[in-house]
């Protein structure tokens, strides 16, 4: 039987949980080719949470341990995986399409001599075939490809394959790893402000556009955010973060991040076409902007014609109280 | 400081797709290609590397159609010094076959620093530089969005969620650029006169196959039609009804 390998992740010795979307899309894989996933987590040592990846369907969990993967390793953890991988019988190689993952999974894959899709948002097996669903051009179009590669490598978006639980036996191991002393190390983490999520990664997502009129505004868009307790994250379109209002790290859009959130509210975002293309494959989008033909309009699913500086407040409001 | 910088030609962001008749690509028809935005980034940083330092090369290299010489000139005109167009009509889906093609032209290059893109706004593989690093057995360190080097040393930083990741590597080394590492020069009418002198070297390469077959490119799903709640903060609370009741998001 063959195996699927999910290549989690770990921070600061806590699992991230986006690794419970891989092993879920990696069981959805191994369903399909009738194969096990083992689970997989480079670490100084086992991480809490690593001992619950069975619930979401990994049959193995091994710890790839060493001492200098307390932090993200490049080339020690790609080394790892790769020796890991060649030990033999892996069909596909599933990792998130996280900031790690990205680095990550390209490493691998050249180590392997294979292919990779990276930023997949639906998998499937044909013919006993990895087939993956990618967007391109920022989602504007979808490619559906077939990966030749033994293994299939692929990375996937982040806040797409919702976790299912699924329980399987998910046997703990810790395996003891050893790699040379990378050249390239991660000296140190500044951590963002404290509770600030990532837009890639947050269930909500509230961007700000140029109708905010200044940097300063940005507080009514924060406000919104801090209403929804700490699931939600700030968005900016590229003409705000081209006028320096707001960090790049924000910006949605096809020379940003591409976001597929629960809920997006866009709030004076007029909606060209490279902000669109970053967004649409949001589950819900809400628009808030004073001119009724804006562009965004066309892709929301509700609007609200009107001062972003009256209803974004009352908004607010009404949100504290759903949670209050 | 000799730097290579590999940049991609990509449809403008603002471009609408339209797919071609055989359903597995772009319809190039009037679309207006453009340098990768996040190449911009790479070539900038190796201009103001080399001016820094006070001597050295940035060299250009692009995979790509023959049109593809245009790409390379307007990095040239940003003030690059020679090209060099790898050229193929046929760029397989596989990141990894671009990456050999790449690899093989840059090997033995004495280059210290091998610029990329994070990735490009065409096909978001995200993957060829870090590739070509494991190719090269260079250090790499990917979307870097600041950058100080000393000597043999650099220190980057790369955005992680809710954080930054601070990263120490030699040098050679391969490094992907983020936005937010510089702000990119646009070319002079005297950059663009200039770029038209400039050495750019045409080199056919064949690139094999890969391990990524297309099956079929699709429009994205459309989004049903949605509807306008109200006007003004009064519409408010019926929306957030919609969105408890209807869309079951809150």
């Amino acid at each position: 039987m063959s195996g699927v390998l999910a290549v989690c992740e770990q921070r600061d010795a806590v699992l991230r949980k986006v690794s419970h979307e891989v092993v879920t899309g990696a069981r959805r894989l191994a369903d399909a080719l009738g194969a096990n996933v083992e689970a997989v987590v480079c670490a100084a040592a086992a991480v809490p949470g690593s001992d619950r990846l069975g619930a979401f369907g990994a049959d193995q969990v091994a710890t790839l341990a060493n001492a200098g993967f307390a932090r993200y390793a490049p080339e020690g953890c790609a080394q790892a995986i790769a020796e890991r991988v060649k030990g033999g019988g892996y069909g596909a190689v599933v990792f998130a399409a996280s900031a790690t993952g990205k680095d990550l999974a390209p490493r691998v894959a050249a180590r392997l001599g294979v292919a990779l899709a990276a930023d997949v948002t639906d998998v499937a097996v044909d013919g006993g075939a990895v087939v993956a669903t990618r967007p391109v051009y920022a989602g504007k179009a979808l490619l559906r490809v077939k990966l030749a590669g033994k293994p299939a490598v692929l990375s996937l978006r982040p806040n797409v394959f919702t976790p299912v639980e699924r329980p399987k036996a998910g046997a703990a191991e810790v395996v003891a790893v050893s790699v040379p002393a990378g050249r390239v190390t991660v000296r140190e983490i500044k951590a963002a402000e404290a509770g600030a999520l990532d837009v890639a990664e947050a269930q909500i997502v509230i961007s700000g556009g140029r109708g905010l009129k200044e940097p300063a505004n940005f507080k009514v868009i924060e406000e919104l955010a801090r209403a929804f307790g700490g699931r939600a994250a700030v968005g900016a379109s590229r003409a705000v973060v081209d006028a320096g209002w707001r960090p790049h790290a924000d910006q949605v859009g096809q020379t940003g991040k591409t976001v597929s959130p629960t809920l997006y509210i866009a709030v004076g975002i007029s909606g060209a076409i490279q902000h669109l293309a970053g967004m649409r494959t949001s589950k819900v989008i809400v628009a808030i902007n004073k001119d009724k033909e804006a562009p965004i309009f066309k892709v929301a699913d509700y609007g609200v014609v009107g001062d972003l500086f009256e209803i974004v407040p009352r908004l607010a409001a009404e949100i504290k109280k759903l949670h209050g | 400081m000799k730097i290579a910088v590999c940049v991609k030609r990509v449809p403008d962001s603002e471009t609408r797709v339209k797919i071609a008749a055989d359903g597995r690509r772009l319809d190039e028809a009037g679309v207006k290609f453009v340098v990768n935005p996040y190449d911009e980034f790479a070539v900038e940083e190796a201009l103001q590397r080399r001016e820094k330092a006070g001597a050295g090369e940035v060299a250009v290299i692009c995979l790509g159609p023959a049109a593809a010489q245009e790409t390379i000139r307007t990095a040239l005109a940003m003030g690059a010094d020679r090209g060099i167009l790898l050229q193929t009509d046929a760029i397989p889906a596989d990141g990894l076959e671009t990456a050999k093609a790449l690899a093989a032209e840059l090997k033995d290059g004495g280059w210290d620093l091998i610029l990329f893109g994070k990735m490009a706004i065409d096909d978001y593989n995200h993957q060829v530089g870090p590739m070509v690093a494991e190719l090269l057995g260079l250090p790499c360190v990917t979307a870097v969005a600041h950058l100080a080097l000393d000597g043999g040393k650099g220190v980057a930083e790369r955005e992680i969620e809710g954080g930054i990741e601070v990263v120490e590597f030699p040098i050679p080394a391969v490094l992907t650029t983020d936005k937010g590492l510089n702000e990119p020069r646009y070319p002079a009418l005297k950059g663009i006169m200039a770029a038209k002198k400039k050495p750019l070297e045409v080199k056919p390469v064949q690139l094999g196959a890969g391990g990524v077959e297309i099956l079929a490119m699709t429009p994205p799903p459309e989004r049903k039609d949605g509807k306008i709640v109200g006007e003004g903060p009064d519409a408010v609370p019926e929306l957030v009804r919609l969105l408890r009741e209807e869309a079951k998001v809150l």
